[in-house]
């Protein structure tokens, strides 16, 4: 980047938040997944009026931008592909107000999931999503992939939340869509367009998001099975019978060893697969609830099932789940995380489809997921130095994405598109469908200066390259 | 970029731990350097990264990967929030160790120099004048060299201490400011060290004093440098303390320094040699455990094993010490009751040793201790677990970063509407009383080490 153009840049951003040497911009090259891309600048906005200037003049010398929040994302949601700026969004945080009377809370682009859930929780109130990085990542970046965890069973994923958004578009315009209201129909609904944008279409520089009532109580069970179909049985019984948990989560049996090894805790070993279902709500219902899925377990074939009598039991159940991510990266040194999602009939299908995956590619591919919600992560574990592995792995990807469309399903549900699945947007979405997408991005940027290299693949790509 | 030297060890030593980092993040809201620097350098995932870079030769190791490198705190807050375990301190270590090496070869004059430029100098320490040693660094090395590894010198450097605060020079100081013109951290430190006891009350090296009551362990006590010369009354109080519970205390004449400041500097070699003085030292005492109460000297001890892996010779003797190495407060509560004999009124909140805590995973015996005092109200502070910003001599190089991170601590101690706060470790100590000095809204307020709030109550003094 010309000298001029920093000359310009430190007009609009202080010394101590505009980062140029080698350490300070390889700290932002990288996010979560694969890659590693040197920015050629590094800045940290305070607030929107900032943002506007930076697109302004980014616009003007036609220089990538790349906003990012903590970099969490699994898919290279951040990563400055081609260089130029990147925007650290972490410190723009200075805003979070908990509005109890409209059931709202405003907030800066950089405030971290896990303290809006504090704030409201507060005042008994509650934001659903709960990406399992809340505690690290930042509710830009969560608007930005329409991130969600085992509560979007039942609550939805972030975009049920976003009613409003202050947007600088990829001109440098300041925009605001939606508003404080839940219903509104003024026109395109471009709230629901920037959020799940991943950076692609406006910088987010604050948000109006709606709560709801915290849940009185909440009661978990966790079920082992002795074969898989049985569990896949189990779950879509559940589903059918009128009880909408809050979660349910599923764990096979290579996950369950490997959380076991990693930190014994009693689980079945032996088993091919365990269920968590927690239902919360009134006390009253909720106890009956809890009740008729244990005895949907146990007539689908479970071996066992325990019900948790108190909020230390409780926890100890979401403890075997909440191992796995660890657990699994204890078994090799790079994850390859997927969040290929199906109708939620067709888990038992997927399952089988992986099942052949995993034998075909000799890979040790593990899988666990909000299975309520057919979103499922089937994950390798590989080491990205053994280039011959990888190449499997790259293969065995592309079939996982074809399983999932073929099945009637999507290639992410989660984690987002970025550049790891690029290459197979055809595959869900035909040419015409993928062309109307770009068209959208070519109408609102076009220098395609906004987190340009992402979501669409280059001409030719058809598959992910890891090594 | 040359493959040899500096950069060919770190990758040896460092480069397969690093490449464990998945790069999740989750370390980051652990880390108290990223969330008062906040950017990216400053933060763990970042660190290791810079760490990783330099061992592939992308960054260099001197003018790249030092600073970030020197503004850690070393409190390993982050080794504990990370979900896959990767070895920080060992990453840390193996960079220091790279970083000293590397600029020795720079600057062939001051072979064997831990200095690494700080913070804010360090774009100037690239150009050759600056190359002349800062008062810090040369501090730094002075006092590794010349006195950690020298009890006795140390000893006298507290003796004189004392002379100084009893003749009143210290008084004429401050009120000439002809320390703060010297430097502003160390006439901030001098304001706040703890009164010194005098040189006849020290108890002596190679005594042992009998359990009172009846005998359940044979225990050593390692005294610690700092410990030692600046506060022998806390280690006078420490021993009577384990007498009290039924512990023979030996000291044993011929330790030494625990070589934590040597470790965090990259001088391992060194460290190396003063563990082996300090385990020959201890084997000798027939002891049953080896007890400490300085968090950060615990933490070393505790780290022998590791630190002598390598060394066939050594190896098992150092996993054995390691193993026997227990802070005070393990103890106390686990041969306690102590016999209170005083109620303490009041509010007491305590501030972990990152140590202590995060290292040897010591979380809640001290807490037990302190609300067993009769009278006393225990109130946990929010962000306790949180580095004071101490670490070592980190305060004194880095003094404005430093107290960028103890303000904000102060505001939280504040909360807590606390009388007394309580350390485990004379580096937090002497920072948090400097705390208290800055930011305290409580006039009562006070620091103390735990070890003197216990005798107290136990009527010692
Ligand atoms: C261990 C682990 C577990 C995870 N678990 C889950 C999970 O359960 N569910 C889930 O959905 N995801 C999960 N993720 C993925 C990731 O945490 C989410 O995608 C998260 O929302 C990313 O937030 P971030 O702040 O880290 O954003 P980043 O990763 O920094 O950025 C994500 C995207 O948002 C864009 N962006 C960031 N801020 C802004 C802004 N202000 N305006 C416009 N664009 C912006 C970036 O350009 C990028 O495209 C997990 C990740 C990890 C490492
Ligand atoms: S040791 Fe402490 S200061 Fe250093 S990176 Fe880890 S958490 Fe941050
Ligand atoms: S928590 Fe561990 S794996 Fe995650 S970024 Fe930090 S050091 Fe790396």
């Amino acid at each position: 980047m010309e000298q001029h153009i920093l000359q310009e840049l430190r007009t609009i951003v202080p010394e101590e938040r505009m980062f140029v040497d080698l350490a300070e911009r390889y700290s932002y090259s990288y996010d979560a997944s694969f890659g590693e891309y040197l920015p050629e600048a590094v800045v940290q906005p305070l607030n929107a009026g900032e943002v506007c200037r930076i697109v302004k003049l980014a616009g003007k010398h036609r220089i990538p931008l790349y906003p990012r929040g903590a970099a969490t994302s699994l898919s290279g949601g951040p990563l400055p592909v081609e260089g130029g700026i990147v925007l650290d969004m972490t410190r723009f945080a200075h805003k979070l107000i908990i509005d109890r009377e409209n059931l709202l809370a405003i907030v800066s682009p950089g405030v971290i999931t896990a303290d809006i859930h504090k704030k409201a929780e507060e005042v008994g109130l509650f934001y659903p999503p709960d990406p399992s990085s809340s505690h690290v990542s930042t509710i830009g970046g969560n608007i930005s992939e329409n991130s969600s965890g085992p509560k979007g069973l039942k609550y939805g994923t972030t975009k049920e939340y976003v009613i409003g958004l202050e947007v600088v578009t990829p001109l440098g315009d300041l925009i605001r869509t939606g508003g404080k209201t839940v219903k509104n129909v003024t026109g395109y609904d471009l709230t629901r367009l920037i959020v799940g944008s991943e950076g692609t279409l406006g910088i987010v520089t604050e948000m109006i998001l709606r709560l709801i009532p915290k849940p009185k109580a909440r009661m978990t069970l966790l079920a082992t099975f002795d074969r898989l179909q049985d569990s896949g049985h189990a779950i879509t019984k559940i589903l059918s019978s009128g009880i909408l948990p809050a979660a349910m989560e599923l764990m096979d049996n290579a996950c369950i060893r490997a959380v076991e090894q990693f930190e014994p805790c009693g689980l079945p070993v032996d088993k091919e697969a365990l269920i968590l279902v927690e239902v919360d709500g009134h006390p009253a219902a909720i106890e009956e609830e809890i009740r008729q899925c244990e005895a949907i377990c146990y007539e689908q074939g479970a071996s066992q099932v325990r019900v948790a009598k108190d909020e230390r039991e409780r926890e100890e159940l979401w403890r075997a789940r909440k191992m796995v991510s660890p657990a699994i990266t204890q078994m090799g040194p790079t994850k390859i995380s997927e969040d290929a999602t199906v109708p939620r009939s067709k888990i038992p299908d997927m399952m089988e489809r992986l099942n052949q995956i995993r034998s075909k590619y000799q890979l040790n591919l593990v899988v666990f997921g909000h299975a309520g919600d057919g979103n499922l992560h089937p994950n390798i574990i590989t080491d990205k130095r053994n280039k011959e592995e990888m190449k499997r792995a790259e293969e065995a990807v592309g079939e996982i994405f074809a399983a999932a469309v073929e099945l009637g399903g999507t290639l992410s549900g989660e984690h987002g598109i970025g550049t790891l699945k690029a290459p197979y947007m055809e595959m869900e979405l035909g040419e015409a469908g993928l062309s109307m997408m770009k068209k959208i991005k070519e109408a609102w940027d076009p220098y395609n200066i906004m987190n340009p290299g992402k979501i669409f693949p280059r001409p030719g790509q058809i598959k992910v390259v890891l090594t | 970029m040359d493959k040899t030297g500096p950069q060919q060890k770190l990758f040896d030593s460092a480069h397969d731990e690093a490449n464990r980092c998945v790069q999740c993040g989750y370390c980051l809201p652990a880390c108290p350097t990223y969330i008062s620097m906040g950017k990216e350098s400053a933060s763990p995932r970042g660190r290791i990264n810079l760490v990783k870079l330099a061992a592939e030769g992308k960054i260099d190791i001197a003018d790249d990967l030092a600073q970030p490198i020197d503004l850690c705190l070393g409190c390993r807050a982050c080794e504990v929030a990370c979900p896959v375990g990767v070895p920080y301190g060992h990453i840390l270590e193996s960079a220091k160790e790279a970083i000293a090496d590397r600029q020795a070869q720079r600057q062939p004059s001051a072979a064997g120099r831990a200095a690494a430029p700080a913070g804010q100098q360090s774009a100037a320490a690239r150009t050759p004048s600056s190359r002349k040693e800062r008062w810090p660094d040369r501090l730094k090395r002075l006092a590794m060299t010349q006195l950690f590894p020298y009890p006795g010198r140390l000893r006298a450097a507290g003796n004189m201490l004392w002379l100084y605060q009893k003749s009143g020079l210290g008084r004429l100081l401050r009120r000439t400011k002809l320390l703060s013109g010297l430097s502003e951290p160390m006439a901030a430190f001098e304001q706040v060290l703890p009164a010194v006891e005098p040189p006849h009350k020290r108890y002596a090296w190679g005594s042992v004093f009998p359990a009172k009551g009846e005998k359940k362990a044979r225990v050593a006590f390692f005294a610690g440098c700092m410990m030692d010369a600046m506060m022998s009354r806390t280690n006078r109080l420490t021993i009577e303390l384990l007498t009290l519970v039924g512990c023979e205390v030996v000291v044993p004449g011929r330790q030494t320094c625990c070589g934590a400041l040597h470790a965090h500097q990259g001088l391992k070699a060194q460290a190396q040699e003063l563990a082996k003085a300090n385990i020959a030292a201890f084997e000798q005492s027939g002891a049953d455990l080896y007890i400490n109460n300085a968090g950060g000297c615990g933490a070393m001890l505790h780290e022998y094993g590791d630190l002598l892996a390598a060394d066939e010779a050594w190896a098992e003797r150092a996993r054995h010490f390691s193993e026997k190495s227990k802070d005070v407060t393990e103890i106390l509560h686990q041969y306690g009751p102590l016999p209170f004999t005083r109620e303490r009124h009041g509010v007491i909140t305590y501030q972990d040793s990152c140590h202590l805590r995060n290292v040897q995973g010591v979380r809640t015996p001290p807490r037990e201790l302190l609300k067993s005092i009769p009278g006393a109200t225990f109130v946990e502070m929010e962000g306790c677990d949180q580095c004071c910003a101490s670490g070592g001599i980190y305060n004194l190089l880095h003094f404005r970063e430093s107290m960028n991170i103890l303000d904000a601590k102060m505001n939280k101690a504040n909360v807590t509407k606390a009388d007394t706060i309580v350390t485990t470790n004379p580096g937090c100590l002497l920072q948090m009383r400097l705390g208290v000095e800055r930011k305290a809204e409580n006039r009562e307020m006070e620091a103390l080490h735990i070890v003197d709030v216990l005798a107290e109550a136990c009527g010692l003094k």
